[in-house]
């Protein structure tokens, strides 16, 4: 639900002083939108989508299916309308432009019209308003990352930290294929701060909160807040299979060659201090404190003194000596909590939970929420998404088309609309048309085979 | 009828488990109406038995030991086929109680599923497998060739949860991921594209999720059936010792909220010194230090201050006023008063929230930024020891406290730690640990406000 997003600490920390987040950058207005969604926003591949191949061209379509999928507009001046529905591409269209929402969500698909919801009972019974199918839905913002990096703070974002949410979708991505055996996944910038990631397979859409509870839970190792001491905790003499490829493939690499030399985490005491705190064990915490603060001004070598001092580290708690299971394991629990992605639970484990759709333009930054290829995640810039501004500038650059149907086409939007329809929408569609005529064929194998005798 | 007869077994604990049935159907038998009564109520005391052993934070191994001595002393007859019929007459009996409300269903529900799957583990390999077969669950046999591609990795599983594999008579079952949510959420199976490698001793967690899936369907029919036709056709014979059952097991009933007093906004400092427990304190204290407190905080501490009397009005009142620094008026009306207005009922599906219990407090799951949840639970044990202090528990109960924690005890009564509280504000030097290491003090003997806190709490807890 939107209202629980805006209060879950996202949007409303915003302090007088905080001039950056609070200025409406150039050009965001409802001018501007109203262009964009006139001729930019692609209504029609977002109805495609949330259809999944009930288009009626199928006798086996459910023609009722896109009727009950929620959206909600959020308009100017925060008024926020639920449980809009739409039976066309048209209706959805044009109520779009109409009302010209600084935001869209989506939310389930229900056991009926959500327009008509009020005929219906909820909980218990036969005829009920429930969510029925809803994606998978993933949420992981940058400003859960406060407490490990020393760039940014709040909703400021820069190519230093970014890199967080990079290995954040590559370890969720390959775990969600390779596990769990998902295909469709698309991943979306959130506009400011933040990715959000739609796993969209017909077996995703139905799983019960329960099982998106289970699979945010496998997901999760961080558990903490300033109350409790130790966040992650790996128990056990090995790595689950999932926690071991995460840290081989994805953490160690990124900890040890880019966020200890970047984010300086072993080059102060203040900073080392936080390292130290996770070391069980005081005394093999104290000699290392013990050789830094010897070291401080003294350069031994020309490398980097946040991998020197990490070096020393490894070894200090990986050599024979150590006899307690937790020491060895410790290193890789430094790493863990540096690294390990940060999801919000709550957003997964829900049906009915409302989630930006992608296209929206972020109100505070300008910045179109375009999706991002999970294989090539690391070339993604945040800094350089297409703004509101930036696009009608380019659509005004380029003058009268002879093709109204794809504007984006001509503006930094292209790219994006295209790796959509390509690299998601074409082969989902084609696996839920596959799965219609597939189950469709069975039912008529079915009946006919009741009927011989 | 369906019962799964398997060989009789002796466990260690002389315990003979003859049968297991899955109450698929209520049986077509002649039942005299004392029988009726008198298997319910035994029944009855076993699943009692064993909420108190759950609540008192028992390990595995002691609850397993619990269950057959309860099993023993309550449920056996000196014939076995009796025995069998007296299990299946009390569990549908007891459904006919227990369907009734949400609460109550959640409470068999949980029990039952408790009762099964200690008595599943009772059963040997094959009487368990035949167990599999009844409820058609869809797994496969993982073959030969299959199991030495994937040995390393469940060997690897098997490890990381201090376990070996052994690798001879190690049988595993292929199952859709979906099928298995409590062991994907433990990070206890092996997965890949979608199927999960389950473990033979673990399979108990594939057919109990089943036995609960089930029996939670057919509690809501029963209710249906019942409050529909039967009440009304056994009004004579049925009906009423369902009810004397129903009110003679279910202790004082709290949901009815207007027995608790009322607390003032003038109050309400003094008594989150005096009355409140620590979780509420804790959230109290961050909201008046931080001017702000994120959703789960404030559903926690708000539904509580309202379960303690505090009107809309006031709540309205006191939020707006904490949140002033850093939330403007209008803002505040905007964004934060419609939630609080829901959770009175004003608003949406106008449902009268309750406040949460102290199981759904301990088992939530905080994350950056959040102060909710219970500080047993999720506080590091020095920030526990540093809030005990402040609160001026003496430091001979904090240590007491800090191994209890230690023990995670803090499902054992959360009473317990209220009332450790409580009376920390009142009587320091007294022994509030006695030797069996629990005492229960009537609250009502303090304050009324801290009577009205108490009733919140006791109701939160399923104590019946």
């Amino acid at each position: 639900m939107t209202k629980e997003e805006a209060e879950s600490g996202r949007d409303d920390m915003v302090i007088d002083g905080d001039e950056k987040a609070n200025a409406v950058p150039e050009g965001f207005d409802a001018n501007y939108l109203r262009i964009y969604y006139g001729k930019l926003f692609p209504h029609a591949d977002m109805f495609k989508w949330m259809s999944y191949g009930n288009d009626g061209k199928h006798p086996a379509c459910d023609r009722s299916y896109i009727g009950r999928r929620e959206f909600s507009f959020t308009l100017e001046n925060d008024i926020y309308i639920r449980f809009q529905s739409f039976n066309s591409v048209t209706e959805l269209e044009n109520s779009i432009k109409e009302k010209c929402p600084f935001k869209i969500d989506i939310g389930p698909v229900y056991s009926v019209d959500p327009a008509k919801r009020h005929a219906y009972a909820q909980g218990g019974g036969d005829n009920v308003f429930t969510p029925v199918e809803r994606e998978l839905v993933f949420d992981i913002d940058i400003t859960d990352y406060d407490d490990v990096r020393y760039c940014c703070t709040g909703a400021d974002v820069c190519l230093e930290c970014w890199p967080l949410m990079t290995i954040a979708i590559k370890v969720i991505d390959t775990a969600l294929r390779d596990d769990f055996g998902f295909n469709h996944i698309l991943w979306v910038y959130s506009g400011r701060r933040g990715v959000h990631c739609w796993v969209c397979d017909g077996k995703a859409r139905r799983l019960t909160n329960e099982q998106r509870a289970a699979i945010a839970d496998y997901f999760r190792v961080y558990k903490g807040n300033e109350n409790s001491h130790k966040k992650i905790s790996l128990p056990g003499p090995v790595l689950h299979p999932f926690l071991a490829r995460s840290y081989t493939e994805v953490l160690k690499g990124f900890f040890e060659a880019k966020m200890l030399p970047n984010q300086n985490l072993l080059s102060c005491q203040e900073r080392y201090e936080k390292i130290l705190e996770m070391i069980p064990d005081a005394s093999v915490a104290s000699e290392l404190r013990g050789r830094w603060q010897e070291n401080k001004r003294a350069s031994m070598s020309k490398d980097d003194i946040n991998l020197v001092r990490w070096e020393q580290l490894k070894s200090v708690l990986q050599s024979g000596k150590q006899k307690t299971q937790g020491l060895r394991r410790c290193v890789e629990e430094v790493v863990f909590s540096f690294t390990y992605p940060r999801l919000d639970m709550e957003v997964s484990k829900h049906m009915n939970h409302l989630l930006k759709a992608p296209f929206c333009v972020h109100p505070k930054t300008g910045r179109v929420c375009v999706p991002i290829d999970p294989n090539n995640c690391d070339e993604f810039d945040p800094t350089t998404v297409p703004t509101l501004s930036q696009l009608v500038k380019e659509l005004n650059r380029g003058g009268l088309r002879q093709d109204a149907e794809n504007e984006w086409d001509g503006t930094s939007l292209g790219e994006s609309v295209k790796f959509f329809r390509t690299s998601f929408l074409q082969p989902l569609l084609k696996s839920c048309k596959e799965e219609i005529e597939s189950s469709y064929n069975a039912k008529l194998q079915q009946s006919k085979n009741t009927l011989n005798w | 009828m369906e019962v799964v007869q398997s060989h009789r077994k002796s466990s260690s604990n002389n315990v003979i488990v003859s049968t297991l049935p899955l109450y698929r159907s209520a049986p077509p038998l002649e039942v005299r109406l004392e029988d009726f009564e008198l298997f319910a109520m035994d029944r009855l005391r076993v699943l009692k038995g064993i909420s108190d052993g759950l609540s008192r934070g028992k390990k595995p191994e002691e609850m397993e030991k619990l269950i057959a001595d309860l099993w023993k002393a309550h449920m056996r007859h000196p014939q076995a086929n009796e025995e069998a019929n007296k299990d299946i007459i009390s569990h549908f009996v007891l459904r006919l109680v227990y369907c009734r409300t949400e609460e109550l269903r959640k409470w068999f529900l949980s029990m039952e599923t408790t009762l099964f799957r200690y008595r599943f583990r009772f059963e040997s390999s094959e009487a368990q497998r035949a167990l599999m077969s009844e409820f058609k669950l869809p797994y496969k046999a993982v073959s030969n060739a299959e199991f030495e591609s994937v040995k390393d990795k469940l060997g690897q599983v098997a490890r990381s949860m201090g376990q070996t594999l052994v690798a001879t008579d190690a049988i595993f079952y292929k199952v859709p991921f979906e099928e298995v949510p409590e062991l994907v959420a433990g990070r206890r199976v092996f997965i890949h594209k979608g199927h999960a490698y389950v473990a033979m001793n673990q399979v108990v967690s594939l057919v109990v999720t089943q036995f609960r899936s089930y029996l939670s369907k057919a509690l809501i029919l029963t209710n249906r059936k019942w409050t529909s036709t039967v009440r009304e056709q056994e009004k004579d014979r049925m009906t009423p010792i369902v009810e004397a059952l129903c009110t003679s097991y279910l202790g004082p009933d709290y949901s009815q909220p207007s027995e608790v007093g009322e607390i003032s906004l003038k109050d309400i400092d003094q008594i989150s010194k005096t009355s409140f427990p620590l979780c509420m304190r804790h959230l109290f204290e961050k909201v008046r230090e931080d001017h702000h407190l994120k959703h789960g905080g404030r559903m926690q501490l708000g539904l509580f201050l309202k379960g303690v009397g505090l009107k809309l009005d006031d709540a309205l009142a006191f939020w707006k006023a904490e949140f002033a620094p850093k939330v403007s008026a209008e803002r505040f009306d905007k964004e934060y008063a419609y939630n609080i207005r829901h959770s009175y009922g004003r608003e949406g599906k106008r449902t009268d929230y309750t406040p949460y219990s102290c199981q759904k407090i301990i088992s939530s799951t905080p994350g950056v930024g959040d102060h909710h949840g219970c500080p047993y639970r999720h506080f590091s044990e020095e920030n526990l020891r540093v809030a005990l202090v402040r609160m001026g528990v003496s430091s001979r109960a904090v240590e007491d406290v800090m191994d209890k924690v230690r023990n995670r005890l803090y499902q054992n009564s959360p009473r317990l730690w209220m009332n450790l509280a409580l009376l920390c504000q009142f009587q320091e030097s007294n022994d509030v640990v006695n030797k069996q290491g629990v005492q229960e003090h009537n609250v009502a003997e303090f304050q009324g406000q801290a009577v009205a806190v108490s009733a919140v709490f006791q109701w939160g807890n399923l104590n019946f």
